[in-house]
């Protein structure tokens, strides 16, 4: 923990969301280091969903500070937050079920353009993205859905398209909430690896319940329980922990890792 | 020549023959409803936000083109324009204060606006109250076509109706409207990707208001009447109406709605069955709801593709 605060990438400063007063993220302070993939693990409803929607501004924090870059970023707009370079994906797919697969990797490259107001221009503009958006898709496996219609996609896929348009703002963090979570076991493997590969030059933070994509890919791990951080550390470290495997991996006591 | 050209020449091939079979002013009317829907459904069908406040856009351009006519001696097409203008205007405000709001709470913002709207202009000095404004002339279009002739007038709102089409229609196969439909379709998506997404509804509700408040001074052209009846909430509710029936979220589903709702609101005004005209839209309303929910043209198409 000695590192320069320099080389953090996002800083939080005792964090805290309380919903009507029960208390969902309680004083964490994160801090990633740049050029990590760094995990958030720990059971359903510690609050990493939250922490997320904290980062990203989709909720206002009840208390504390977050600093992007050493920036403070606690009161901006969510698509503010975006702009600056952090992109998010969801844990409930989001995709843009009735555009077709290129056409939402397309409004992701749209973003940077500087046309997307024009409502007086013909669409066909916008393909002079598409070599770039084939490009991403071909990077996780989509090549041949592009003219797909996205509903249609098989569930595992729309997550690797998630994170295809996610990609296309080549953010300087990607926050990713459960990639893996609903693929089969092949995807999950596929999945970690495009994962490995687009870590290269940006920071990743990524939610993730399967522990072997955690073991493989993650330079450091934030356990969260209750809303608070509960041990930090490389995964050795963390498997570890007494309390981690009990509160979360083990199967001594899983009913109070529900609780 | 691509399909796309095609169907545009049959268009306008119909709308040059049509006044020689129908009453070319049943007509006009037609096409002033068809495209006050189309503006509609600019925000419904492709932004996803329900107003229910738009009869403030129709009838503000209404009442300042029917004011700018007995008034001001400028010439149909600057009214016609004054009147659009205040429509934007209104929208660019009303649009400001609603869309901060969300789904239901917007409907309800854009209704209270509406409402405000139609207290102020059954007070105002200018409008007539509850008589409305009469008299309008029609003048003469660039100061030498003279509109009186019902054929000609009938012509000049096909073009007018012709250009609304045209600019929904950009705007909907435009990079603006490809954003617009990726609010429709996750928002929050769009919020994550970087989008200020209340400037693109902002914008499209804008666009909206304009182009209703173009069929609304072009309606008091035609009529040459300015009345409260286009700023009453039922007015909004009927544009949901020929929007929702006809296939909200397709260009040719505003116009098959409004066509067969003008089409039955003055054939059954007239005959003995004036007095139950609402209940009858009513049924029609909850029949197209609950038998094709994608409305006349939704259903066509979902038809042509499965069997074409
Ligand atoms: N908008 C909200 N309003 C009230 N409670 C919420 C809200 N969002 C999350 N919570 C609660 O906060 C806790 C943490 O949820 P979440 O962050 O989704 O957990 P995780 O992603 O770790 O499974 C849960 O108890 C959840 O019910
Ligand atoms: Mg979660």
């Amino acid at each position: 923990m000695q590192a320069n605060s320099s080389d953090f990438i996002l800083q939080t400063t005792d964090l805290v969301k309380e919903f009507k007063g029960f208390t969902a993220v309680s004083d964490v302070n994160l801090n990633v280091q740049r050029g990590h993939i760094h995990a958030l693990i720990g059971p359903n409803g510690a609050g990493k969903t939250t922490v997320f929607n904290l980062l990203t501004k989709f909720l206002q924090p009840t208390r504390g500070k977050i600093a992007f870059n050493g920036k403070d970023i606690t009161r901006m707009q969510p698509a503010e937050i975006a702009r600056l370079g952090i992109i998010r994906s969801f844990q409930i797919s989001a995709v843009f079920p009735h555009l077709t697969v290129l056409e939402n990797v397309r409004v992701a490259l749209q973003r940077k353009e500087n046309h997307s107001m024009h409502f007086w221009r013909s669409d066909k503009i916008l393909n002079s993205l598409n070599d770039r958006a084939h490009e991403l898709l071909e990077s996780v496996g989509l090549g041949e859905f592009a003219n797909t219609v996205t509903t249609d996609l098989a569930y595992g896929r729309k997550r690797a398209l998630e994170i295809a348009t996610t990609l296309a703002l080549d953010p300087e963090l990607m926050l990713l909430d459960e990639p893996t979570q609903g693929m089969g076991h092949e995807d999950v493997g596929r999945t970690a690896d495009l994962i490995r590969k687009v870590s290269k030059n940006r920071t990743i933070l990524m939610v993730e319940h399967n522990l072997q994509v955690v073991s493989k890919l993650a330079d450091r791990i934030t356990v969260l329980q209750r809303g608070a951080i509960l041990t930090e550390g490389d995964y050795d470290t963390v498997s570890q922990d007494p309390q981690v495997r009990e509160a979360y991996m083990g199967t001594e006591a899983p009913q109070e890792a529900s609780a | 020549m691509s399909k796309v050209n095609r169907n545009l020449i049959i268009a306008i091939a119909l709308l040059a023959i049509a006044p020689f079979v129908l009453y070319p002013v049943f007509l006009a009317k037609v096409l002033c409803f068809a495209l006050f829907a189309l503006a509609f459904n600019l925000l419904l069908g492709y932004a996803g936000i329900l107003s229910f406040g738009h009869a403030a856009f129709l009838g503000t351009g209404g009442y300042i083109t029917g004011w700018a006519m007995l008034n001001t001696g400028m010439s149909t097409e600057l009214a016609i324009l004054l009147g659009t203008a205040a429509g934007a205007a209104l929208g660019a405000i009303y649009g400001k204060l609603a869309i901060k709001r969300e789904g239901i709470y917007f409907a309800m913002i854009t209704l209270a606006l509406a409402q405000l709207t139609f207290f102020l202009y059954l007070q105002a000095p200018f409008t007539g109250g509850e008589n409305g404004m009469q008299g309008i002339p029609r003048g003469e279009l660039f100061g030498f076509i003279d509109l009186t002739n019902n054929l000609t007038m009938y012509y000049v709102v096909a073009l007018i109706f012709l250009f609304g089409y045209a600019v929904v229609s950009r705007a909907i196969h435009s990079p603006f409207g490809q954003v617009l439909k990726a609010i429709r379709e996750n928002e929050p998506r769009a919020i994550s990707l970087g989008y200020d997404v209340n400037k693109y509804k902002w914008v499209a509700f804008v666009i909206s208001a304009a182009l209703s408040a173009l069929a609304g001074s072009t309606k008091t052209i035609v009529f040459q009447l300015a009345s409260l009846t286009d700023v009453h909430w039922h007015m909004s509710g009927e544009v949901i109406l020929m929007t929702l029936v006809g296939g909200v979220g397709t260009l040719m589903g505003p116009i098959v709605g409004a066509s067969l709702i003008v089409t039955m609101q003055n054939y059954l005004s007239t005959g003995e069955m004036g007095n139950y005209i609402h209940i009858i839209m009513g049924f029609v309303f909850v029949i197209c709801v609950l038998s094709f929910r994608n409305g006349i043209v939704g259903q066509w198409n979902k038809f042509k593709a499965k069997n074409f």
